[in-house]
């Protein structure tokens, strides 16, 4: 097998079948591992107590939100390029993930925010463009439901995406360009400045999200090529689809 | 357990964010099972 059949959805199809069920045990153990880590081993927080636990699912969350956008962006310039099928659904079937990875951070930095500053909410640089891309993901899905023609809808999705990609380093930066409520960041490429067993908790959370994540998308791609390809010889031909 | 569940006073916030998270990832999955089984029942359907 090469590259190029892979980019077919007959191959994939399969494939995606195939790995989905490994990412998503995958995602359980790690899960399971940060929990017990982030709770039963982690200290509690000199200064901020236990409310601080929350970063075990915040920042692996804020993390998974911009990640996946770029990926989706990637997948649309990909789509645009080649005008590849499989590249645009791959993108059609991060969104609904990315847009429930942005509602989680904001959601828990709220939930943060509330004991650590004293406000729920603030229309600060980090909390605002990311409440943007959470707009972004709707506006991005809205889109592709209002085109009727799924190819038009490719090509209208890829464009937003990459446009709206701009904001992915608004994100990052926003808590070093502007004075923000919100902390800068306690872990960058160039090290960390957290205590190593809340930091360990942490990256292993962030695991927990990247394989959760690759599970749902490898599950969604499938619904959608079944969606999206019905009608063709090769998915008259697939074992096990009900046939009613 | 009283004090695991109290979280130092914090347990409202950091089980409102736990809680919604959890449920978040419920209804996820749940809504990406019924489109995968319409997805399914659909191309059935259209096999002559």
């Amino acid at each position: 097998m090469n590259l190029y059949q892979l980019s077919s959805p007959a191959t994939f199809y399969p494939i995606a079948g195939r790995l989905a069920p490994w990412f998503a045990w995958a995602a359980a153990i790690c899960a399971a591992t940060g929990l017990w880590i982030g709770f039963g081993v982690a200290p509690t927080d000199f200064q901020q107590g236990d409310a601080y636990r929350i970063i075990f699912i915040h920042v692996p969350a804020a993390w998974m939100s911009m990640f996946v956008y770029i990926v989706m962006a990637f997948w649309g310039v990909i789509a645009l390029s080649f005008n590849t099928r499989l590249s645009a659904m791959m993108a059609q079937a991060l969104a609904p993930t990315g847009a429930w990875m942005t509602f989680i951070a904001l959601w828990t930095g709220a939930f943060w925010g509330r004991p650590t500053w004293g406000t729920y909410w603030a229309w600060d640089a980090r909390m605002t463009s990311e409440l943007i891309l959470l707009f972004l993901y709707f506006g991005v899905i809205a889109l592709r439901n209002a085109l009727d023609d799924p190819r038009r809808a490719d090509r209208a999705c890829a464009v937003l995406s990459i446009v709206g990609a701009v904001n992915i380093p608004i994100i990052y930066f926003s808590v070093v360009w502007w004075n923000t409520l919100h902390q800068g960041a306690s872990v960058s490429p160039t090290g960390s400045k957290m205590n190593t067993i809340m930091l360990t908790g942490m990256l292993v959370m962030s695991f927990a999200a990247w394989f959760y994540a690759i599970a749902v998308v490898l599950w969604r791609v499938r619904a959608i090529i079944l969606e999206r390809e019905r009608g063709s010889a090769w998915i008259a031909a697939l074992p096990g689809l009900a046939r009613a | 357990m009283m004090d695991f569940l109290n979280m130092g006073g914090y347990g409202f916030y950091v089980w409102g964010a736990y809680g919604v998270t959890a449920l978040a990832i419920v209804v996820e999955l749940a809504s990406l099972r019924a489109r995968a089984r319409a997805a399914e029942k659909l191309a059935g359907r259209d096999e002559r």
